[in-house]
């Protein structure tokens, strides 16, 4: 459209007026009769109720911003290149990204004590954090290997219930069910993963999405273990290290002498969170520069030339998904501790896009752009809930938005794992995205 | 036995909506090489289209149900086109030939959108259409104490499953478009050197699934009498693991898994338990894939090395 | 899982690695038709023939990326060590038998450093210095002189190949070239007995080919064997030791330069003389030896 120039050359100015006149008569099309008319249940069965208002704004907007991009960005004489930050840019960005990561850290473990930080705050953090841990964990599956898991979720789910049907039955605390529970999905991680990983990558996504859709269907039927779409709930809080967060003489507060406060538990909670993210982060980087990270990513840049140098591609990738799902089982028991209540609508396939989308956008492979993402992402998301419905919408288009300008997400430089005189970032275009 | 019966053609039925929809996954992984995410949402936003054309005319005063639905049928496949051709236009072209995962995600992010795109325009509720074409093509007088039906509406969904498909093979089969999404199919560099315009034959590609999906839309709403803006997601996922079933990039395969779903989730319902009837289609995907991985129709791929 | 060598026939010591009956089916398409040679120790070995005779498949076959419909390929890795390859894992023939190989569309880990490239064909001998990784999380000195070890080993191959000085930089930035050569250091750097090339020589020019012939000598020189296929007969004639001459999934000839290239079946191959006319060339040529013998 932009590139279609009129077979009569006009002014700069009218030819834009003419895009925009166009892309406006499209969006009429569209906004019409969705947003025109609107089905209603009235006395008789449905009826359509006008809004046409509704359809002028949305029309109006599409035309104004759709000239205001043609006289600015998409101008023919700014030519069709892409938005990209420029290399010297992208040079000095991750100079300061060797900066931002540590005192990112620091701000994270200060955060509970900053001054005007409250409840809803610590809350929401944790929340983030929450998707950090599952963002890195992914990220060793679909960043370093190379392998489209849509079903990340199971895990996480694995993991949840893994935690409270132990807590429930046996009555084994947090810190016992925590391995557990990373060891459970790990082992769900490979039997899921053994038949299938041989599959090529879009077939691999759809199996793992298939899955995540059965792992949830059943914990939905599953009544008499799983507590059906009820779920679990009275799972018990985490103690620290036996004493427990209440106000008693036993607890938490009156151990250390100080006053209770219900922000005790969530301020706990949070380091744990933040203890269990940061060891996520440590173990992926420790991996990267072990033999076994430098298959992954060789993996997913060529996997016939893998086995062609005698790796075997199928306990690689198994590895990497079993330590993904690991990592996912441990998030699964720390939700459960935290929330003291499960059911599978937390487990749905928007949780799995959710979690890709973060390591996607944050750019595969990218530790930082990871955490990035899951702060813009969650903490964005949960900012404007007020606006309820309408998030979701911006939320889509923000997902494609930034896929159209940075397709290889926010950081998508890579670092070498090792290095013998000089550590150069690798272009992200260089970096391939993996085969299955 | 007629029980058995009744299953076979209530399945039938379902799997010619699912076929409709998996030929949109099928061409479009066939051409671009992408799991086109949205394309559940789109069949939804066909399904809403429809009933609103729907309503509309009915407001208007056409009562005769034929003429009704005919128009109901054309004008919601224009409308939903229009979609899909938009949808590819802002969140697929400016990927083509990036990073493999970026169409993915921005589909997501579009499959997102579009779903509460429809929830804010038309609000959550579940919307019930009271039954538009009433009775029975064909009863049988069972001898078990068990009637066989076969009603008007499934007849309906069968035939235009039939002549869509016709109509579709036509096209791909006999025009110069089909050559050209063939030849793109195959080699879309070279066919852009032959003088085939890609991005005209890519669009065009979406433009047909999306009015297939439509179609699939309006069946779904006939059979079930309810569209709410999550059927698409839930249907979007069974008819992708029907083109993948039937082969993705095989147009008669898409049809053919189509029906198999259908038949696999209506048996299963039928003899073992509603609940757990996705848990049945998925584990087949998973099994064919994992023995039979190009499908049963699909060209099976040799390894390059 | 451990494999271990199975009891194969004894080879004559020369013999490296013996092609028997290979025969290579797709479909209803024979690819390779009864294919038997002997690639020897200290020797280049040079697998020639038109487009479409079945080399590449050979080669698969031999590195175990097809599995041969019939046939037996016995490798000698040393005296008391035989491994039937037909029998083994893509990953395993690389790791247990030895055989290394390059492809004839490069393929390097291109976002990853020429470094890392010739460390992950180290991946083998590190993983088991990792304890499996294990040891190498916890952070095992073991482990540390294991890299130390390999990163030395990459070294000395990327200054053999002139690259050092783009140690760092990423595979896919290097010219066509030295990929080429990246490409056969990184086969190198598994340690095998037999290293196959795929095409060396394509796309090289003049001097870049004659680099790659001092290098192919030097690594026959080292008493790794080599067998590669190579369309540029310039290179085959100079370097090889031995030919093997395919031709429609057929072996027309075998044995060494000089005698290949005489070879009226290799001839009208070449030249594309129909099936039954290469009979008629035959006799034409024996006419003219005898009458000039005469």
């Amino acid at each position: 459209m932009a590139d279609h120039a009129p077979a009569h050359p006009s002014s700069p100015f009218m030819a834009a007026l003419r895009n925009a006149f166009i892309t406006a008569l499209i969006a009429l099309g569209l906004a019409a009769p969705m947003m025109g008319l609107v089905t209603v249940q009235g006395p008789n069965g449905l009826r359509l109720e006008p809004h046409w208002e509704r359809v002028a704004i949305a029309v109006g907007l599409v035309f104004l911003g759709r000239l205001a991009l043609n006289l600015t960005i998409w101008r023919p004489d700014a030519g069709r290149t892409r938005t990209q930050i420029p290399p010297r840019v992208e040079a000095t960005l991750a100079r300061l990204g060797r900066w931002f990561a540590p005192v990112a850290v620091a701000l994270a473990v200060a955060l509970p004590f900053l001054p005007g930080v409250e409840r809803y705050t610590v809350d929401l953090a944790i929340l983030v954090l929450t998707y950090v841990m599952l963002g890195w964990g992914l990220n060793i599956v679909v960043g370093l290997a190379g392998l489209l898991d849509l079903g990340y979720v199971a895990f996480y789910a694995v993991g949840a219930y893994s935690y409270a049907l132990l807590a429930q039955h046996f009555g084994l605390s947090f810190w016992v069910c925590l391995p557990l529970a990373g060891i459970l999905a790990a082992f769900w991680g490979v039997l899921l993963g053994f038949p299938v990983l041989r599959l090529r990558g879009d077939y691999l996504a759809i199996v793992t999405l298939a899955f995540g859709e059965i792992i949830r269907i059943v914990l939905l039927n599953w009544y008499w273990f799983t507590g059906g779409p009820n779920g679990i709930g009275g799972i018990p809080r985490p103690s620290f290290f036996g004493l427990d967060f209440t106000p008693g003489p036993d607890g938490f507060a009156a151990t250390f002498g100080l006053k209770f406060s219900p922000l005790h538990r969530i301020i706990f909670l949070y380091y744990l969170i933040l203890a269990l993210a940061l060891i996520t982060n440590f173990v992926t980087i420790r991996l990267r520069r072990l033999p076994i990270g430098r298959a992954w990513e060789a993996l997913r840049e060529d996997e016939i030339a893998c086995r062609s140098l005698g790796v075997n591609t199928v306990n690689t990738k198994l590895t990497a998904f079993a330590l993904g799902a690991m990592f996912a089982g441990f998030a699964g028991s720390f939700f459960a501790t935290r929330q003291g209540f499960i059911s599978p609508e937390s487990f749905v396939f928007m949780e799995s896009a959710m979690i890709l989308a973060i390591v996607v956008l944050g750019g595969m492979g990218s530790q930082i752009g990871v955490a990035i993402a899951a702060v813009a992402m969650i903490g964005g998301f949960e900012l404007f809930r007020e606006f309820k419905d309408y998030r979701m919408i911006v939320f889509g288009a923000v997902m494609v938005g930034i896929m159209v300008w940075r397709p290889r997400g926010l950081v998508s430089s890579r670092t070498p794992s090792v290095f013998l005189k000089e550590k150069k970032a690798i272009a992200g275009s260089l970096v391939q995205e993996g085969h299955g | 036995m007629e029980y058995f019966a009744q299953q076979l053609i209530n399945g039938v039925t379902l799997g010619s909506i699912y076929g409709l929809i998996a030929i949109g996954y099928t061409m479009v992984y066939g051409i671009v090489g992408m799991i086109n995410f949205a394309h559940g949402d789109i069949f939804m936003v066909g399904a809403f289209l429809a009933l609103i054309v729907y309503l509309a005319l009915a407001a208007l005063g056409v009562a005769f149900a034929p003429l009704a639905l005919l128009i109901v049928l054309v004008v919601a496949m224009a409308l939903t086109a229009l979609y899909g051709w938009t949808v590819e236009r802002i969140a697929y072209r400016p990927l083509r030939g990036s990073f493999r995962l970026a169409p993915l995600i921005s589909a997501i992010g579009m499959a997102i959108f579009l779903q509460n795109y429809v929830q804010v325009a038309q609000g959550a509720r579940v919307k019930p259409l009271p039954p538009v074409v009433r009775g029975y093509f064909w009863q049988s007088e069972g001898g078990g104490g068990f009637v066989v039906n076969i009603s008007n509406v499934q007849v309906i969904i069968v035939l235009t499953t039939i002549v869509s498909m016709i109509a579709f093979w036509l096209i791909v089969t006999r025009t110069s478009f089909g050559r050209a999404q063939r030849a793109c199919e195959q080699d879309s560099k070279m066919a852009a050197l032959l003088g085939v315009d890609v991005d005209r034959t890519i669009s065009l590609t979406f433009v047909m699934g999306a009015a297939l999906a439509s179609v699939a839309g309006l069946m779904y709403l006939l059979y079930y009498g309810v569209a709410d803006f999550y059927i698409g997601f839930v249907a979007g996922i069974k008819a992708f693991t029907a083109a993948v079933l039937g082969g993705i990039g095989s147009l008669p395969g898409a049809m053919l898994g189509g029906l198999l779903i259908g038949l696999i989730e209506t048996l299963w319902s039928a003899y073992f338990s509603v609940e757990y009837k996705d848990v049945a289609a998925f584990s087949i995907l998973v099994i064919v894939l994992i023995f039979l991985p190009s499908g049963l129709l699909g060209r099976p791929e040799v390894e390059k090395v | 899982m451990t494999v271990r060598p199975l009891d194969a026939p004894e080879l004559p010591p020369e013999v490296l690695l013996r092609v028997e009956h290979l025969t290579m089916r797709f479909g209803g398409l024979v690819a390779v038709d009864d294919v038997s040679f002997d690639v020897r120790r200290d020797e280049i070995t040079a697998l020639i023939g038109p487009n479409g005779a079945g080399k590449t498949t050979v080669f698969n076959c031999i590195t175990g990326f097809y599995k041969p419909t019939v046939g037996r390929l016995t490798l000698r890795r040393a005296e008391d060590e035989s491994w039937l390859l037909e029998r083994l894992r893509d990953h395993e023939i690389s790791r247990a038998a030895g055989v290394a190989r390059t492809f004839q569309n490069i393929r390097l880990f291109g976002g990853m450093t020429l470094l890392e490239n010739l460390l992950v064909a180290q991946h083998g001998p590190l993983m088991r210095a990792s304890g499996f990784t294990l040891l190498g999380v916890l952070g095992f000195a073991s482990y540390g002189r294991a890299e130390r070890a390999a990163i030395d080993k990459a070294t000395a191959w990327l200054e053999r190949i002139g690259l050092i000085d783009r140690a760092d930089d990423a595979a896919a930035d290097l010219p066509y070239g030295d990929q080429r050569r990246l490409e056969i250091a990184r086969a190198m750097c598994t340690d095998p007995v037999l290293l196959c090339l795929d095409e060396p020589a394509a796309g090289l020019n003049p001097r870049e080919s004659a680099e790659l012939n001092t290098l192919l000598r030097s690594i026959r020189n080292e008493g790794v064997a080599v067998l590669l296929i190579e369309h540029d007969m310039s290179v085959v004639m100079e370097i090889s030791d031995h030919v093997v001459v395919l031709d429609y999934g057929k072996k027309i000839s075998d044995g060494s330069p000089a005698a290949v290239r005489e070879d009226p079946k290799v001839i009208a191959a070449y030249l594309g003389v129909e099936d039954e006319e290469v009979a008629k060339v035959e006799q034409e040529i024996e006419r003219i030896a005898e009458e000039s013998g005469a």
